[in-house]
Protein backbone atom coordinates (compact mmCIF):
# COMPACT_ATOMS: atom_id res chain seq x y z
CA UNK A 1 0.00 0.00 0.00
CA UNK A 2 0.89 3.69 -0.22
CA UNK A 3 0.20 6.95 1.21
CA UNK A 4 -0.26 9.59 -0.92
CA UNK A 5 -0.07 13.05 0.81
CA UNK A 6 -1.60 16.33 -0.11
CA UNK A 7 -0.76 20.05 1.10
CA UNK A 8 -1.75 23.55 0.27
CA UNK A 9 -4.43 23.80 -1.92
CA UNK A 10 -4.74 20.31 -3.27
CA UNK A 11 -5.75 19.36 0.48
CA UNK A 12 -8.26 21.48 0.43
CA UNK A 13 -9.34 20.41 -2.94
CA UNK A 14 -8.89 16.30 -1.54
CA UNK A 15 -10.42 17.00 1.82
CA UNK A 16 -8.06 14.51 3.32
CA UNK A 17 -4.53 15.32 4.40
CA UNK A 18 -3.26 11.65 2.73
CA UNK A 19 -5.06 8.70 1.08
CA UNK A 20 -4.07 4.98 1.25
CA UNK A 21 -4.19 3.24 -2.02
CA UNK A 22 -2.23 0.55 -3.69
CA UNK A 23 -0.21 2.18 -6.63
CA UNK A 24 3.06 0.14 -6.64
CA UNK A 25 3.84 -0.48 -10.22
CA UNK A 26 2.98 2.74 -11.51
CA UNK A 27 4.67 5.82 -12.07
CA UNK A 28 4.40 9.39 -10.87
CA UNK A 29 2.67 10.37 -13.87
CA UNK A 30 0.15 7.44 -13.84
CA UNK A 31 -0.86 8.34 -10.46
CA UNK A 32 -1.45 11.86 -10.81
CA UNK A 33 -3.77 10.85 -13.83
CA UNK A 34 -5.61 8.54 -11.58
CA UNK A 35 -5.30 11.70 -8.72
CA UNK A 36 -7.05 14.32 -11.59
CA UNK A 37 -9.60 12.16 -12.25
CA UNK A 38 -11.02 11.04 -8.63
CA UNK A 39 -10.59 14.66 -7.31
CA UNK A 40 -10.90 16.81 -10.06
CA UNK A 41 -7.05 18.07 -9.08
CA UNK A 42 -4.86 19.61 -11.61
CA UNK A 43 -1.26 18.33 -11.43
CA UNK A 44 0.77 19.64 -14.35
CA UNK A 45 2.93 22.56 -12.59
CA UNK A 46 2.74 20.20 -8.92
CA UNK A 47 5.88 18.37 -8.18
CA UNK A 48 5.95 14.93 -6.37
CA UNK A 49 8.14 13.39 -4.03
CA UNK A 50 8.61 9.83 -3.27
CA UNK A 51 10.09 8.94 0.32
CA UNK A 52 11.17 13.09 0.52
CA UNK A 53 12.72 13.36 -2.15
CA UNK A 54 11.76 14.90 -5.16
CA UNK A 55 10.63 12.16 -8.23
CA UNK A 56 10.35 12.83 -11.37
CA UNK A 57 7.37 11.86 -13.85
CA UNK A 58 9.08 8.96 -14.91
CA UNK A 59 9.66 7.34 -11.39
CA UNK A 60 7.63 4.01 -10.37
CA UNK A 61 6.45 3.62 -7.10
CA UNK A 62 7.16 0.77 -4.94
CA UNK A 63 5.14 -0.76 -2.34
CA UNK A 64 5.38 0.76 0.71
CA UNK A 65 6.56 4.14 -1.17
CA UNK A 66 4.74 7.37 0.86
CA UNK A 67 4.15 10.17 -2.38
CA UNK A 68 3.98 13.89 -1.86
CA UNK A 69 2.16 16.55 -3.88
CA UNK A 70 4.50 19.33 -3.48
CA UNK A 71 2.46 22.34 -5.46
CA UNK A 72 4.72 25.30 -6.36
CA UNK A 73 6.37 26.99 -2.42
CA UNK A 74 5.59 29.77 -1.44
CA UNK A 75 8.33 29.74 2.53
CA UNK A 76 10.57 32.60 2.90
CA UNK B 1 19.56 20.94 15.03
CA UNK B 2 20.81 23.92 12.88
CA UNK B 3 17.77 23.56 10.61
CA UNK B 4 14.25 23.68 12.20
CA UNK B 5 10.33 24.61 11.65
CA UNK B 6 8.99 25.79 14.17
CA UNK B 7 5.30 26.10 15.80
CA UNK B 8 6.69 28.48 18.86
CA UNK B 9 7.69 32.46 17.32
CA UNK B 10 11.91 32.01 16.65
CA UNK B 11 14.65 33.53 19.38
CA UNK B 12 16.40 35.14 16.78
CA UNK B 13 19.59 35.06 18.45
CA UNK B 14 19.46 31.10 19.45
CA UNK B 15 19.66 30.70 15.88
CA UNK B 16 22.68 33.00 15.34
CA UNK B 17 24.04 31.46 18.33
CA UNK B 18 24.20 28.23 15.95
CA UNK B 19 26.85 29.36 13.68
CA UNK B 20 28.87 30.98 16.23
CA UNK B 21 32.66 30.00 15.03
CA UNK B 22 36.00 31.09 16.30
CA UNK B 23 36.93 31.10 12.44
CA UNK B 24 34.26 33.58 11.74
CA UNK B 25 34.77 37.19 10.89
CA UNK B 26 31.68 37.72 9.96
CA UNK B 27 27.94 36.55 10.50
CA UNK B 28 24.65 37.68 8.56
CA UNK B 29 21.38 37.25 9.67
CA UNK B 30 18.17 37.21 7.59
CA UNK B 31 14.69 37.62 9.02
CA UNK B 32 11.55 37.19 6.82
CA UNK B 33 9.01 39.09 8.31
CA UNK B 34 5.01 39.24 7.29
CA UNK B 35 4.29 41.96 4.94
CA UNK B 36 1.32 43.93 4.94
CA UNK B 37 0.59 45.21 1.55
CA UNK B 38 1.68 42.85 -1.75
CA UNK B 39 1.05 44.82 -4.83
CA UNK B 40 -1.23 46.95 -2.93
CA UNK B 41 -3.06 44.32 -1.50
CA UNK B 42 -4.18 44.33 2.26
CA UNK B 43 -3.01 41.08 3.89
CA UNK B 44 -4.86 40.41 7.16
CA UNK B 45 -2.69 37.31 8.12
CA UNK B 46 -0.99 34.30 7.11
CA UNK B 47 -1.24 30.89 7.63
CA UNK B 48 1.99 28.71 6.96
CA UNK B 49 1.99 24.85 6.25
CA UNK B 50 4.80 22.85 5.75
CA UNK B 51 5.67 19.28 5.05
CA UNK B 52 8.22 18.94 8.02
CA UNK B 53 10.10 15.97 7.68
CA UNK B 54 10.80 16.73 3.97
CA UNK B 55 11.29 20.86 4.98
CA UNK B 56 13.93 19.79 7.19
CA UNK B 57 15.47 17.55 5.03
CA UNK B 58 15.65 20.28 2.54
CA UNK B 59 16.82 22.90 4.85
CA UNK B 60 19.52 20.59 5.44
CA UNK B 61 20.06 20.17 1.74
CA UNK B 62 20.52 24.05 1.54
CA UNK B 63 23.20 23.84 4.11
CA UNK B 64 25.28 21.41 2.49
CA UNK B 65 25.28 23.48 -0.67
CA UNK B 66 26.67 26.33 0.82
CA UNK B 67 28.82 24.31 2.86
CA UNK B 68 30.67 23.10 -0.69
CA UNK B 69 30.43 26.56 -2.35
CA UNK B 70 31.59 28.71 0.50
CA UNK B 71 34.51 27.54 2.41
CA UNK B 72 34.64 27.44 6.38
CA UNK B 73 30.72 28.08 6.04
CA UNK B 74 28.49 27.34 9.25
CA UNK B 75 24.39 27.86 8.65
CA UNK B 76 21.41 27.53 10.46
CA UNK B 77 17.87 28.05 9.65
CA UNK B 78 14.49 27.97 11.57
CA UNK B 79 11.03 28.18 9.88
CA UNK B 80 8.22 29.25 11.16
CA UNK B 81 4.42 27.73 10.45
CA UNK B 82 0.84 28.13 11.81
CA UNK B 83 -0.54 31.56 11.65
CA UNK B 84 1.82 34.74 11.23
CA UNK B 85 0.51 37.99 12.07
CA UNK B 86 1.51 41.68 10.06
CA UNK B 87 5.30 42.19 11.44
CA UNK B 88 5.68 38.53 12.31
CA UNK B 89 8.97 36.90 11.71
CA UNK B 90 8.15 33.77 9.15
CA UNK B 91 12.04 32.22 8.70
CA UNK B 92 15.57 33.28 9.89
CA UNK B 93 18.74 32.46 8.41
CA UNK B 94 21.66 32.75 10.33
CA UNK B 95 25.36 32.13 7.85
CA UNK B 96 29.29 32.47 9.17
CA UNK B 97 32.06 32.57 7.13
CA UNK B 98 35.80 33.57 7.47
CA UNK B 99 35.02 36.55 5.32
CA UNK B 100 31.95 39.32 5.01
CA UNK B 101 31.28 38.84 1.09
CA UNK B 102 31.00 35.29 1.41
CA UNK B 103 28.16 35.89 4.27
CA UNK B 104 26.35 38.03 2.56
CA UNK B 105 26.49 36.11 -0.50
CA UNK B 106 25.64 32.85 1.29
CA UNK B 107 22.75 33.96 2.84
CA UNK B 108 21.15 35.37 -0.03
CA UNK B 109 21.57 32.19 -1.70
CA UNK B 110 19.88 30.66 1.33
CA UNK B 111 16.61 32.42 1.17
CA UNK B 112 15.98 31.72 -2.74
CA UNK B 113 16.84 28.31 -2.49
CA UNK B 114 14.34 28.12 0.26
CA UNK B 115 11.84 29.63 -2.26
CA UNK B 116 12.54 26.90 -4.63
CA UNK B 117 12.85 23.38 -2.48
CA UNK B 118 11.82 23.61 0.81
CA UNK B 119 8.02 22.80 0.69
CA UNK B 120 6.41 25.39 2.75
CA UNK B 121 3.28 27.21 1.51
CA UNK B 122 1.73 30.22 2.80
CA UNK B 123 -1.93 31.18 2.35
CA UNK B 124 -3.04 34.50 2.23
CA UNK B 125 -5.79 36.35 4.53
CA UNK B 126 -7.45 39.92 3.16
CA UNK B 127 -9.92 41.75 3.43
CA UNK B 128 -11.97 39.71 0.70
CA UNK B 129 -11.16 36.35 0.73
CA UNK B 130 -7.93 34.10 1.13
CA UNK B 131 -5.31 31.98 -1.47
CA UNK B 132 -2.71 29.31 -1.24
CA UNK B 133 0.05 31.63 -2.57
CA UNK B 134 2.26 29.50 -5.08
CA UNK B 135 4.87 30.09 -7.54
CA UNK B 136 6.66 33.26 -6.45
CA UNK B 137 9.43 32.87 -8.68
CA UNK B 138 7.11 32.80 -11.42
CA UNK B 139 8.60 29.67 -12.56
CA UNK B 140 5.50 27.39 -13.11
CA UNK B 141 7.32 23.82 -13.85
CA UNK B 142 10.41 22.29 -13.24
CA UNK B 143 11.57 20.96 -17.17
CA UNK B 144 13.38 17.63 -14.71
CA UNK B 145 11.07 17.90 -12.40
CA UNK B 146 12.64 19.11 -9.46
CA UNK B 147 14.59 22.56 -9.21
CA UNK B 148 17.87 22.84 -10.23
CA UNK B 149 20.89 24.76 -8.95
CA UNK B 150 21.14 26.97 -12.34
CA UNK B 151 17.47 27.93 -11.65
CA UNK B 152 18.73 30.18 -9.10
CA UNK B 153 20.07 33.26 -11.02
CA UNK B 154 17.31 33.36 -13.71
Amino acid sequence: MNKIMFFAHLRDRVGEESVTRDVSGKTIAELKQLLEEEFGLMLDSVMAAVNEEFASDEEVIQNGDTVAFIPPVSGG
Amino acid sequence: MNFEISKEPIDIQSVIDKVVQREAGAITTFIGTVRELTHGKKTLYLIYEAYESMAVKKLEQIGTEIKERWNGAEVAITHRTGKLDITDVAVVIAVSTPHRADAYEANRYAIERIKEIVPIWKKEHWEDGEEWIGNQLETVAYPKGKPEAEDLNE
